[in-house]
């Protein structure tokens, strides 16, 4: 059915070089007064004991009955200048570490659906642990997906007390590249996700330099943070583990209506964590992350897609390359719910925004109906939309070589370049597309009408057939075991 | 050694499409004493095949497919002259003659199947743009070809290839004649009585490889 698979390549380090400005210096900085102003005046919600505490001890005032700390400017200023502005995402296999080095952006897979479009009978159905070592899997092959965000899909046939670590087990087995959960959310799942990084890596020392998976959690905008996640994210910052904090502030509903209110309660509830994690563990590795959002005007839903994200997520790289962290942008995730018209728009222009504004980050590729649905195909598909997003971003190199002067005049009028020199050490320069159908009419027609989709289908069953990953030790897998043996006991 | 250092740099030229260093290279190895047929089966054709079968599995492209077919060409024209007139007919798979219709100046896909035929080791004769259906028909009655191919590019261009046929076949000209272009589609080619059609250059080809085949040339 399917033909040979090409070898995997080394995963795609865009460097971006076309930069687009949104909000430009004034807006960025109004901003960020803005939210500074609101971490003084109204204050987050934090609601962890353990989080106040530490708040408190730093000098914020604290509501203990509201579970609210009030953050002075100068001790968030302090604090955000202590996260460093660069640092590594580990992977099983060095050779796919991810440098945030504020100059590359990586795409990952998006999570966490709850539902697969079945590659046999092409039905929704419930997702399962074995479609999160699939999705892992074809995530390790595809050179675009630079990290395995999620997961991917929910392993519902787990019980919920080890899901988490089944989850995160089932990825490892499945790619060797970085792994960001977003489903570490209490210390204790925290410690036994640490103890099974430990078992791969060998040693806390290498888990440092090497953190082969992070954490992602999210806000409860507005202004406030969950305390599971607080706590885990604590626990994975002392361990040099680097974590994360995605607010999805919907305008109209956990946001003011107007983009930039959306803008300034994205940036507090991104910095409030972070401004945490630095005065309990000054220099851990933290990211900022976001999905600005509006509300759906009639359904009161999550769009999944308009012209106000596109804007939010190209304007709040802005804000975030103002405090010279890496940030992670929620992208694509179409509210389509087959890969068709819709989706391509929504994933292009929510890919392409936050590329051109200098994100580090991009989550993720290959979920429909608003991050509900897992398609292999859109996975795929995704994959060829972030290509042709990634080619936009290099723009065009201008110099002798390529303004070609010699070239034209010795062409000249009427000839063709075909065959010269010159095209043949620069054509393969042109973007060429894996799965996007260019045959000939006829040709389409003979093949069945085959477009992109037919060609992502294929593709995917050629990499779930034949694509094997770089393989855990039978030791780490024996020392897992007895991970999740005692994390089902408790 | 040397004989296979000669055969190499043959490979080479063709294959990395340097065309400008075929006919050097083809000289050469004359000069050395290599047999010309030698020459082309031992050194240019493998690697015009190996750029072939390159491009179906996508690694190679056009522009290097038509710069192998040029380089293969210039080879050609050197060797060609010191083969027995026997051995040369055996080296194509038939002539072919190309020509943009009157009335039309568009020339780079009439180029890129041209180049595609002969990369495939047909013999083209291109005549170029603009060519009336009274010099097509010349040209055949001079020249024989097997295949005639008529490149369009506008709607109003092509209703010329339709007169080139009508004039073959009232001269009892016997070629098989094919068409090609942007605006023409498979149910216009039959409707004017065109042996056959593709939509691109590798189709054409393939078209190409049909048609000689069954004129056994």
């Amino acid at each position: 059915m399917s033909g040979p698979l090409p070898a995997r390549r080394p995963l795609r380090r865009l460097r971006p070089r076309l930069a687009l400005s949104i909000l430009g210096p004034d807006g960025v900085k109004s901003v960020h007064e803005a939210a500074l102003e609101v971490l003084g005046r109204a204050g987050v919600r934090f609601p962890s004991a353990r989080a106040l505490g530490i708040l408190a001890d730093s000098g914020c005032a604290v509501d203990w009955e509201r579970q609210v700390a009030r953050i002075p400017p100068d001790l968030a200023m302090a604090a955000i200048s202590r996260a460093p502005r660069r640092f590594t995402l580990g992977a099983r296999d060095p050779e796919d570490n991810l440098d945030l080095d504020g100059e590359h952006c990586y795409l990952s897979t998006d999570g966490c659906g709850i539902q697969v479009y079945d590659l046999q009978t092409g039905s929704p159905r419930r997702s399962t642990g074995e479609d999160v070592y699939h999705s892992a899997l074809v995530a390790d092959y595809l050179d675009s997906i630079a990290f395995y965000w999620g997961p991917t899909v929910s392993a519902q046939d787990v019980p919920p007390a080890v899901r988490p670590l089944r989850e995160l087990e089932a990825a490892f087995l499945g790619t060797s590249k970085h792994v960001q959960p977003e489903t570490i959310i209490s210390a204790q799942v925290a410690e036994w996700c640490v103890e099974m990084a430990l078992a791969e890596v060998g040693s806390a020392a290498e888990l440092r330099r090497r953190p082969i998976f992070s954490v992602m959690q999210c806000a409860l905008d507005p202004l406030g943070q969950d305390g599971g996640s607080l706590e885990a994210s604590l626990v994975a910052a002392a361990h040099g583990v680097p974590t994360g904090f995605m607010p999805m502030p919907m305008s109209c509903a956990t946001a003011p209506a107007t983009l930039a209110g959306n803008l300034v309660v994205a940036t507090v509830d991104a910095l409030a964590p972070l401004i945490l994690i630095q005065l309990a563990h000054p220099g851990a590795p933290v990211f900022f992350a976001a999905a600005p959002t509006v509300m759906d005007l009639v359904t009161g839903g999550y769009t999944g897609g308009s012209p106000e994200d596109y804007l939010l997520g190209g304007a709040f790289n802005e804000v975030c390359r103002y405090y010279g962290l890496p940030l992670s942008m929620g992208a694509m995730a179409t509210g389509a719910k087959l890969p068709d018209w819709q989706a391509a728009l929504d994933n292009t222009l929510s890919a392409i925004m936050p590329v051109l504004t200098g994100t580090a980050m991009l989550t993720g590729a290959g979920l429909l109906n608003g991050s509900k649905i897992f398609s292999y195909q859109q996975l795929i598909m995704d994959c060829e939309i972030y290509s042709v997003a990634a080619r936009v971003s290099e723009g065009i190199q201008v110099d002798a070589e390529t303004l070609a002067v010699d070239l034209i005049c010795r062409i000249g009028p009427g000839g063709n370049y075909l065959s010269d020199p010159h095209t043949l050490r620069h054509l393969r320069d042109i973007w060429r597309p894996r799965v996007i159908d260019r045959s000939p009419y006829d040709a389409w027609e003979r093949s069945g009408r085959r477009g992109a989709f037919e060609a992502a289908t294929d593709l995917a069953r050629s990499i779930l057939e034949q694509h094997r990953p770089r393989p855990v030790e039978a030791a780490v897998r024996r020392e897992w075991d007895r991970i999740l043996a005692a994390a089902a006991r408790r | 050694m040397e004989r296979d250092k000669l055969f190499e740099e043959m490979y080479r030229v063709v294959y990395e499409g340097e065309i400008e260093q075929a006919a050097q290279v083809a000289g050469r190895g004359l000069a050395a004493g290599l047999d010309p047929l030698d020459c082309l089966n031992l050194g240019f054709m493998p690697a015009l095949e190996r750029v072939g079968e390159e491009f179906g599995k996508g690694e190679k492209f056009l522009p290097e497919l038509v710069a192998a077919g040029e380089a293969m060409q210039r080879a050609l024209a050197v060797v060609q002259p010191h083969l027995a007139a026997a051995r040369r007919d055996r080296l194509t798979l038939g002539r072919v003659l190309l020509g943009t219709v009157e009335g039309d100046i568009h020339e780079i896909g009439k180029r890129i199947v041209g180049s595609l035929l002969i990369a495939a080791g047909f013999e083209v004769v291109d005549l170029g743009v603009d060519v009336s259906a009274a010099t097509f028909l010349d040209r055949a009655r001079e020249l024989r070809p097997s295949i005639v191919g008529l490149s369009a590019l506008l709607t109003t261009t092509m209703v010329r290839q339709k007169e080139v046929i009508d004039l073959f076949r009232q001269a009892g000209v016997r070629a098989q004649i094919i068409v090609g272009g942007a605006p023409v589609t498979a149910s216009w080619a039959e409707e004017i009585g065109a042996d056959g059609y593709a939509e691109d250059g590798g189709s054409a080809v393939a078209l190409a490889r049909k048609l000689a085949g069954g004129t056994g040339s």
